[in-house]
């Protein structure tokens, strides 16, 4: 029998005959995808919630009683790690990764559909076990979303019973949720491109995510570890993370752990995971300019490249987080030094969206607005890394309300602008109907604008030296009053920006069935997604036969066609290819072997 | 175009409120001058980065919005454009890097002449000691912490019989010369931070970390813990006093050491119990309290307590405006000479029997468990003993009207304000765990349960 590439063949798929297999344990990554992103957007909203009820506390001290030192650290500690994991994580990957990977390249569906329904269940499950944990003794966890010990498994921080031990198992379950999705998305990418679909043919969304899975792959089984050490050391006493201490007066019977191996295996995690959810927004935001400026995007190898280049580097600067944390201080140079470099090939990539515009013929739909308020906040909290990754400079910041200002403009508010962004895109292709264009660009002005005035303040903050994860400020000799009138600033602009995400979500809602018929293809796109024969596409994706294709993605504005945009599937014979001197992904050679 | 008129109206935003921010760095006060350097440099960089780029991203989105009949430039790569910018911005890093590596190398030497000191955190207060007269420290650690010896210091060793101590979160320093911190912690991470010096470390159990600097301005600096280290970790306060060398060699003069706090006699019940009569007046002749006369009960409650209220009384750290019972205290408390006396009367409490004060208010029991259980047993415990490892007192059997008012008071800002109330000043932090009169009483109905 001869050899028929995996993506040739024809994929025998499970069609649902019910509603509960249809829409409840469906194998169809489009409603899995939905599922995964529903259930994130869920947990997001309550992890934002979280946040406000953090900063009324911080702006208007003692008005509202509505935390307690107690419940804000477990305020503190739960809005993180939502947001980095069970929203961010969550959503860019098993959502849009699910979404997007079968269409963008021409398959059926993923590879192991029935592993991918088991990912969103056990996934669903983690945030079960994490959501209880507010309804236990002693509630959630308290120790912040970094959970360092050995003050997280200690009576003085709030959760140290039950909270704490939920936390580190929903985190194992999760791991294993996402292993099984991400397992799927890589080789999906690398088994199931239709024909002709090179991978100098990817949409740059694939590729954030296709690289973002693998970072997630490597970088997940460290926390997974760390999770599994600690949960020992917390129920069987054993001490892989502590070291001999002291408990309300009385000591502890743990002797020669480490913390700051707890640290290192956190942050060789943490920081890879910090790209695990930056690569597949680089990736959306760089399609949705690239669609709605009409032009291809701008030097599209060298932003594979980088892509790649930032993935290998982010697993070698991890100890970027523990400059001050009592580790080997020589360690400083080098890590100082990595970091920095990572700066090279993110600066390239913004320089290339911004290049991408230059020369377009750009039209302000919603879904563009997001992406350039994205690359001005991106622009913004990228800088200000640069302070952070500089050891010296980062021993005055650090711990300060700067660090926690830089990471909501980096991996906050600019990774939520390109999901909004890329809601609003493909919202069409998911529902088959326009969203309302008013409401999105409300949505779009209240938070663009409302999260600038949160943070931009919020690292003078930092400058000033206020440090982070204060109940309250107290008395000292440094902070002025005026730092707490900045505070009660911040709070409204953050209460404002909670507020207006209801117009993101009466939008969504109300349009699904008001929403003007979107038709196929709205935008005049010319990657796969949108040349499906249904919209929303059925199951299966392609009707009876799976598409071939003849060009990369970005084929728009191409001298001598038709329309500005040439579908990735049009054949060579019904529209121009553009002169292979000028430019040809594909004939790169360092790229041959792919 | 909306949209490239905010993004250039942000920019021009942005500049504005940098310069007319009030909010800063706080003026240097040690020798880090070269860390404000890097910080200018990086910040010149990057500022001009981020006009540039979007100046550029506004002007683009004006200049190729969508018009009639206009179409959109095809062009994939620019080679030679994307190096240029490759290398450009490898020269940028590199401004910034190299300063930054050079300077951390001065960080991480610590000079020859740098002198010792030790920080030891532990949840939530801070302790100091330096080497006595022989100029070494002795062996610590966390493994000998008892009360009577909470340093933890190794007493077989000669070298830590003469080391100072300073058993509070007050430490002072000479000005004008390099000094290395060794930081050591008993329980989780802490972190010693002093803005103004521009150092940051963290305490880490199980080891030794360390940190150094030379204090160039005299006075007195708030140390920070800035490494969450439970629910106390807001409160976790400190103070440098950067003094003249002259200054600084009479305050250590004037620390006990080690061996002194070994060797001090035990106190005199009989002389505690004969100074007592006063205190029976309002106290009761068991110390069992006595509402009507404002006296609450001190039986049963933890000598160094009784001890540090004393001398907060007498030095007037308690008893300022507002406190009128603190106020009665004052004259009383200074009615003891000396430590001494106040440690004979502490010894004296101390043997009082101990049976539990009358209950006098009733609340939600549940609302006042939750908040206790929450809040105030990582200091005071579960069972409401309170510990001297956390400068808790004992609160369960005591005198609730009284606990009543003194959470009022803290919160109320009338006790713990004071600038040598540090103790006092967390309750002020932590009190607000209890909105008001209402949650004192319903902890206070808890309490009354713990006995």
């Amino acid at each position: 029998m001869s050899y028929v590439p995996l993506a040739d063949q024809e994929q025998e798929l499970h069609h649902p005959h019910s509603w509960v297999s249809k829409y409840i344990w469906s194998q169809d990554h489009k409603v899995i995808a939905i599922q995964y992103g529903g259930t994130a957007i869920f947990v997001g909203v309550v992890a934002l919630v979280l946040s406000l009820l953090m900063r009324m506390q911080l702006g208007f001290p003692g008005a509202f009683d509505l935390i307690d030192p107690s419940s804000y650290y477990q305020a503190v500690t739960m809005h993180g790690m939502i947001m980095v994991i069970y929203l961010l994580t969550a959503l860019f990957l098993g959502g849009f990764g699910n979404y997007l990977i079968p269409l963008m390249c021409g398959a059926r569906d993923m590879v192991f559909p029935f592993l991918n329904m088991l990912s969103y269940w056990i996934y669903l499950l983690s945030v079960l076990i994490l959501m209880a944990s507010f309804f236990v003794p002693g509630g959630p966890t308290g120790a912040g979303w970094t959970l360092y010990p050995p003050q997280a498994s200690m009576a003085g921080t709030p959760g140290s019973d039950w909270g704490i031990v939920l936390m580190l198992v929903s985190l194992t379950v999760f791991i294993v949720a996402f292993t099984m999705g991400g397992l799927n998305y890589v080789t999906t990418v690398l088994q199931a491109r239709c024909r002709g679909l090179t991978m100098m043919r990817l949409p740059l969304t694939v590729w954030g995510i296709f690289i973002a899975t693998i970072l997630g792959l490597f970088a997940f089984p460290a926390l997974l570890v760390s999770a599994i050490m600690m949960t020992f050391d917390t129920l069987l006493g054993t001490s892989f993370f502590m070291p001999a201490i002291i408990e309300s007066g009385s000591p502890l019977d743990y002797n020669g752990g480490s913390p700051i191996l707890f640290q290192h295996l956190f942050w060789f995690f943490g920081h890879p995971e910090v790209y695990i959810v930056a690569l597949p927004a680089f990736g959306l935001v760089s399609d949705v300019l690239s669609t709605h400026a009409r032009k291809n995007i701008f030097g599209y190898r060298m932003m594979v490249w980088a892509i790649i280049a930032i993935g290998g580097l982010s697993f070698i600067v991890w100890a970027h987080h523990m400059y001050v944390s009592g580790m080997n201080p020589y360690f400083g140079f080098f890590f100082a030094t990595t970091t920095l470099i990572i700066a090279v090939p993110t600066a390239l990539k913004v320089y290339n969206w911004v290049l991408t515009l230059w020369e377009g013929d750009i039209r302000m739909n919603v879904p563009m607005y997001f992406a350039i308020g994205f690359i001005f906040t991106f622009i913004h909290g990228g800088l200000t890394g640069l302070f952070l990754g500089n050891v010296v400079i980062d021993m005055p910041l650090s711990d300060t309300y700067f660090v926690v200002a830089h990471f909501h403009m980096v991996m906050g508010v600019s990774p939520v602008l390109v999901l909004f962004a890329a809601i609003y895109h493909w919202y069409p292709k998911m529902s088959g109907r326009m969203y309302h264009e008013g409401l999105a660009k409300a949505h779009f002005w209240c938070t663009f604008l409302g999260t600038y005035a949160i943070y931009l303040p919020m690292h003078y903050l930092g400058f000033l030296g206020v440090p982070r994860r204060y109940y309250a400020l107290g008395s000292t000799d440094f902070i002025p009053a005026s730092a707490q009138d900045l505070n009660a600033t911040i709070t409204i602009a953050a209460l404002f920006v909670g507020a207006a995400q209801l117009l993101f979500f009466i939008n969504i809602f109300w349009s699904l069935k008001y929403g003007k018929e979107a038709g196929p293809n709205p935008w005049g796109s010319a990657s796969l997604e949108w040349q499906t024969p249904d919209t929303p596409p059925a199951h299966g994706n392609w009707g009876d036969e799976l598409p071939v294709v003849y060009r990369w993605p970005y084929d728009y504005s191409v001298p001598g066609a038709h329309e500005d945009f040439i579908p990735q599937n049009t054949p060579e014979s019904e529209e121009p290819t553009v002169d292979e001197q000028h430019f040809d992904p594909d004939h790169d050679p360092s790229m041959a072997d792919l | 175009m909306t949209l490239s008129v905010v993004i250039f109206l942000l920019v021009i935003g942005s500049v504005i409120f940098h310069f007319a921010s009030p909010w800063w760095f706080t003026d240097i006060a040690a020798d880090w001058g070269p860390i404000d350097f890097t910080i200018n440099v990086t910040f010149w960089v990057t500022g001009f980065v981020f006009i540039a780029i979007n100046l550029f991203l506004a002007y683009c989105i004006y200049k190729f919005r969508q018009k009639e009949g206009h179409k959109a430039v095809y062009e994939p790569e620019n080679t030679k454009l994307e190096v240029i910018l490759a290398a450009v911005t490898t020269v940028g890093v590199v401004l910034m890097l190299a300063p930054g590596l050079f300077v951390w190398a001065t960080i991480v030497t610590v000079p020859d002449d740098a002198t010792e000191f030790e920080v030891m955190g532990q949840q939530w207060q801070w302790a100091y000691r330096y080497p006595g007269a022989d100029g070494v420290l002795g062996i610590a650690e966390t493994a000998l912490v008892t009360e009577s010896n909470p340093y933890g210091i190794n007493e077989e060793d000669p070298n830590g019989q003469d080391d100072i101590i300073v058993m509070g979160p007050e430490m002072h320093l000479p000005v004008g010369r390099p000094v290395k911190a060794l930081l050591r912690s008993n329980d989780t991470l802490h972190n010693y931070t002093v803005p103004q010096f521009r150092v940051k470390m963290d305490l880490v159990p199980g080891l030794i970390s360390y940190i150094w600097f030379e204090p160039t301005e005299t006075g007195r600096y708030d140390i920070l813990c800035e490494e969450l280290c439970g629910i106390g970790h807001f409160v976790m306060r400190g103070a440098v006093v950067i003094d003249t060398q002259d200054d600084f060699d009479s305050w250590l003069a004037a620390q006990p050491t080690f061996a002194e706090t070994q060797a001090l006699a035990a106190p005199s019940v009989a002389a505690g119990q004969a100074q007592f009569a006063l205190c029976a007046t309002c106290h009761g002749a068991q110390g069992e309290g006595n509402q009507a006369l404002n006296g609450p009960k001190l039986a049963g409650q933890q000598a160094w307590y009784i001890e540090r209220q004393l001398k907060y009384f007498k030095t007037g750290v308690r008893g300022g405006e507002g406190d009128s019972g603190g106020q009665a205290m004052a004259p009383m408390a200074r009615t003891l000479a000396n430590d001494d006396a106040i440690r004979n009367m502490a010894a004296y409490i101390a043997t009082l029997p101990d049976n539990a004060a009358q209950t006098t208010v009733s609340g939600d029991i549940e609302n006042g468990e939750d908040i206790y259980s929450r809040n105030c047993a990582a200091c005071h415990l579960e069972d409401g003993s309170g510990t001297w490892y956390t400068d808790a007192p004992t609160l369960a059997g005591m005198s609730d009207w009284y606990f009543v008012t003194q959470v009022n008071n803290f919160k109320s800002g009338i006790r713990g304000l004071h600038a040598d109330d540090y103790y006092g000043e967390q309750m002020v932090g932590m009190a607000a765990a209890m909105s008001g009169l209402e949650e004192i009483e319903d902890v206070a109905t808890y309490i009354n349960s713990l006995r």
